[in-house]
């Protein structure tokens, strides 16, 4: 379980989150969705402390992040942040070897090498394993960043906005992949989502957050409700069911 | 303003001209502070208004003709005359004669050097002026080899002509290089209106109707001839410095107090403003280092320590666009 | 070992022997086991002066790569980005304030001041706009310049002019004889040690979201990184002077080649920064025999004309 207590975040006189109040449950795939400048980044990048935590607390299965070495922490949990772009000129292979790194510091052993074969298979990356990052094309490039993550092997992982770049196919397959690992294994996967019906059709819990507050949290079937989700976005939703699942209608205005 | 410049300017001279001036051999020394003087308004002048040129047509108020490797380029073309005159036979080649093959050279070289180079930047600007700033490396590294790797005799005219600092001018090539300076400066003048046009930007500039091409092209060799009359003043700059020395920063220094003086950006009143701050740093600044503090060899260094950290403020405050 | 690596070790046999053989003695160096005018000539001046253009070459294109990490940007070298004024700075307090200081003290004050400099080049650059990565390198040239305007003040003042023209001109080897040199196997040491931190560079070059994500401690990644740019940089400015252009292109052009997984391919940059250090050495004394240019006005145009072409040519493919 990850914990967050009383989160309030500021970058200059600008509030971004306010008194935050989460309790995220393993075994379960929990998206954040909201408006833009909601805070859901922030708050991604506080929990795998990305951003140093101003005021609050949090806790990964009890363990107090701040208090945790880095070193540690990157077993447990695993963070991706928003394309910033790697520079480095890195074989895709290479890049995901990384994400082995909190491990093996270097020195691969065969259950190593076996994480990143598996990860690179994961994601298609098979054929690409020897080229180079930077003549990928973006979605490519994305996966490779995503199967480094998953390389990790840590019981939770962060994702922030993973879909970016990642055409219909593979980003379908991301999380059913992503909500399969939390799923069986009694994992987390915490994942920022832009668009509303990728949290319809694959998200367990859903926190919503509106102007750095939490606006809704719960199971996926009472948050995406028309009257949540119309007044999160100011926006008049409908939600019919499709296959079992909420889907979220935008396209007139009713 | 350009009136109260005009007169600090004056003032400024009259100080150079006549303090502590003794009873003996008036006449001499006058002579000798006339010539450095016009050595210095011509090179002020020049680096004034060859600098608000060039940043208009490069549409960008952070660089100098000077750091992307201008003045190099001239200090390269002069070597390399010296060392073909010098291996054609030619022992003798007299200052003036060179001075104008020179100038020929690097108006050439400029334009199809510098034409595509400023055409292409338009998207990239960083690319560009690192582009500039390595390529005066290039120049002054060459300029160095060439020095070392040719025969004595020319080696010597050479040293010379790198060591012609404002102390010594050649007094020859002084009226030419003067000239020089006025008519580019007057041309600029009678641009001026085209050059407001040109300031606003490529794509409104062809939209009103402006030959870019044909002015970017003209207002380039206006740049190139300038800075070699300028060039020829000062002598070329020493191979070690990376950015060009405090050349680089002067130009910047005038355009950048131009702006301020007169609140303007029409160049009527830009390209005086800037010749006439230029020259009166030039002289207030040989005044007070050589005469009251008697440092005259650390002016150039403190100019580029004022103007490296004015190009940093400009840089952070993110006015390269 | 990779293809390349073995390529570029082959080329320095040839070179060093080559080096070994430059020189204006004219001796048989194949009679130095019996020959003692010739022994000497080896190991007082032949020798001294390979090995000093062999470990500045490898340790500088090895500090590149690392100023590069800690940048997180291709086009600067440590002769960009305020070291080796900083280092000068710190040598000049010392020969005007305590000349007769031992030069470990020297080399120390020197250090930190190359470290302070190199701290306040980053510094800096966090402030400018993050995806103008050629602002990086304007600013590191005009932060050397600024730099290198007071060092010069103050020398002036001192009448040490021309030692900064030794220090900061553009390495000098003809000078390094037994005894003069030995300096510089601090900075060979100092940079091998970075190999054993190949991979925390290698994932702080990646930036700070995917380090700190991997757990890597980034500041102290960072502390070690500039720590032996700086030891690096003062120790061979201290010598021969720095060396321009180096530490910048040497790492460029084996990142084309072999990618930026520094554990593979730090021992070709080593190896490829002493070879052309070796050649262009080479080139500067046969170029106006007997008389000798100074090195680092061949690496000046050689340097400058690469980075043109790393500039403009189009990102790597294949």
């Amino acid at each position: 379980m990850i914990e967050v207590q009383g989160v309030t975040h500021a970058i200059g006189p600008a509030a971004i989150l306010r008194d935050i109040d989460l309790a995220l449950p393993r075994g379960a795939l929990t998206a954040l969705i909201g408006p833009n400048g909601a805070g859901k980044s922030t708050l991604l990048r506080l929990i795998g402390r990305l951003e140093p935590l101003q005021r609050g607390r949090i806790c990964v299965d009890g363990q107090d992040i701040t208090r945790t070495p880095t070193a540690d922490l990157a077993r447990r949990l695993a963070i991706l942040g928003q394309n910033t772009g790697i520079a480095s000129r890195l074989r895709v292979r290479e890049l995901v070897s990384f994400g082995r790194w909190p491990h093996c510091h270097g020195r691969p052993t065969p259950r190593d090498r076996s994480a990143v074969a598996a990860a690179l298979q994961m994601f298609d990356l098979e054929p690409l394993a020897d080229r180079f990052l930077d003549e990928l094309s973006g979605g490519q490039a994305q996966r490779a960043r995503v199967a480094m993550t998953v390389a990790q092997e840590t019981d939770w992982l962060l994702l922030d906005e993973p879909l970016n770049n990642l055409d219909l196919a593979h980003a379908r397959s991301l999380l059913a992949q992503v909500a399969a690992m939390a799923g069986q294994g009694g994992r987390g996967a915490v994942i920022v989502l832009h668009d509303i019906n990728h949290a319809a059709a694959w998200a367990d819990h859903v926190v919503a957050l509106k102007h750095g507050r939490v606006h809704a949290q719960g199971p996926a079937d009472a948050v995406l409700t028309e009257r949540v989700l119309s007044e999160l976005y100011e926006t008049k939703l409908s939600v019919v069911q499709h296959a079992g699942r909420p889907l979220v209608l935008h396209h007139h205005a009713a | 303003m350009l009136w109260v410049l005009a007169g600090l300017l004056a003032v400024a001279c009259t100080v150079w001209m006549f303090q502590g001036l003794g009873d003996t051999r008036r006449g001499f020394l006058l002579g000798l502070r006339g010539t450095r003087l016009a050595g210095l308004l011509i090179l002020g002048t020049a680096t004034g208004v060859a600098t608000v040129l060039f940043q208009t047509i490069a549409a960008n108020r952070i660089l100098t003709p000077s750091m992307m490797g201008f003045d190099s380029l001239f200090g390269l073309v002069q070597v390399a005359l010296v060392a073909a005159v010098g291996a054609g036979g030619l022992s003798t080649l007299d200052g003036v004669a060179r001075f104008w093959l020179a100038l020929g050279a690097m108006l050439v070289l400029a334009l199809l050097l510098f034409a595509p180079l400023l055409g292409r930047g338009g998207r990239d600007v960083p690319r560009m002026i690192l582009t500039g700033l390595i390529l005066g490396v290039l120049f002054r590294s060459l300029a160095g080899f060439m020095t070392r790797v040719m025969d004595p005799n020319a080696f010597a005219v050479v040293q010379g002509l790198s060591a012609a600092s404002l102390t010594r001018i050649d007094p020859a090539v002084l009226p030419w290089a003067g000239a020089i300076t006025a008519s580019s400066g007057i041309a600029a003048l009678v641009l001026a209106p085209q050059l407001d046009v040109l300031a606003l930007g490529r794509s409104s500039a062809v939209s009103l109707g402006l030959r870019v091409r044909a002015m970017t092209l003209g207002g380039l060799a206006l740049v190139a001839l300038m800075t070699a009359a300028g060039t020829a003043m000062a002598g070329s700059v020493a191979a070690g410095s990376p950015i060009g020395g405090s050349a680089a920063f002067f130009g910047l220094i005038a355009a950048g107090l131009a702006r301020g003086l007169t609140g303007s950006v029409r160049h009527a009143a830009l390209v005086p403003g800037a010749a006439l701050s230029a020259a009166l740093v030039m002289v207030i600044g040989q005044v007070v280092f050589e005469r009251v503090l008697g440092l005259a060899g650390t002016l150039s260094v403190v100019i580029e320590f004022v103007g490296g950290l004015f190009f940093l403020y400009l840089l952070l405050k993110g006015r390269l666009r | 070992m990779s293809l390349p690596l073995t390529l570029v070790s082959v080329a320095l046999v040839p070179l060093t022997l080559a080096s070994l053989a430059t020189g204006a003695a004219d001796v048989d160096l194949m009679s130095a086991a019996h020959d003692p005018q010739a022994a000497l000539v080896l190991m007082q001046s032949r020798l001294p002066r390979t090995l000093a253009v062999v470990l500045t070459g490898a340790a500088l294109a090895l500090a590149g790569v690392l100023v590069q990490s800690l940048v997180r940007n291709r086009f600067v070298g440590p002769d960009t980005t305020g070291t080796a004024e900083g280092a000068a700075l710190g040598l000049l307090a010392m020969t005007i304030y305590a000349p007769a200081a031992p030069v470990w003290v020297k080399m120390l004050v020197a250090s930190l001041a190359a470290l302070g400099t190199t701290a306040l080049f980053l510094t800096i650059i966090r402030r400018l706009p993050a995806r103008e990565i050629m602002l990086v390198p304007i600013t590191g040239l005009v932060v050397s310049g600024v730099l290198g305007a007071v060092v010069s003040f103050l020398a002036w003042q001192a009448d040490l002019i021309q030692q900064i023209g030794i220090w900061l001109g553009s390495g000098e080897f003809s000078g390094v004889l037994a005894g003069r040199y030995e300096l510089l196997w601090l900075a060979g040491a100092a940079a091998g040690l970075a190999w054993f931190s190949a991979d925390r560079f290698a994932i702080l070059a990646l930036g700070d979201g995917v380090a700190t994500g991997l757990g890597l401690d980034t500041a102290a990644v960072m502390r070690l990184g500039l720590l032996v740019v700086a030891v690096v940089t003062a120790t061979v400015v201290a010598t021969v002077g720095m060396v321009p252009f180096l530490g910048l292109v040497v790492p460029n052009i084996v990142a084309r080649i072999m990618g930026d997984n520094l554990r593979a391919s730090l021992p070709l940059v080593a190896a490829a920064g002493a070879a052309l250090l070796l050649a262009c050495d080479l080139a500067a004394r046969l170029l106006v025999r007997p008389y000798e240019l100074p090195v680092g006005m061949i690496l000046g145009v050689v340097g400058s004309l690469l980075f043109l072409t790393l500039l403009h040519l189009r990102p790597a493919r294949g």
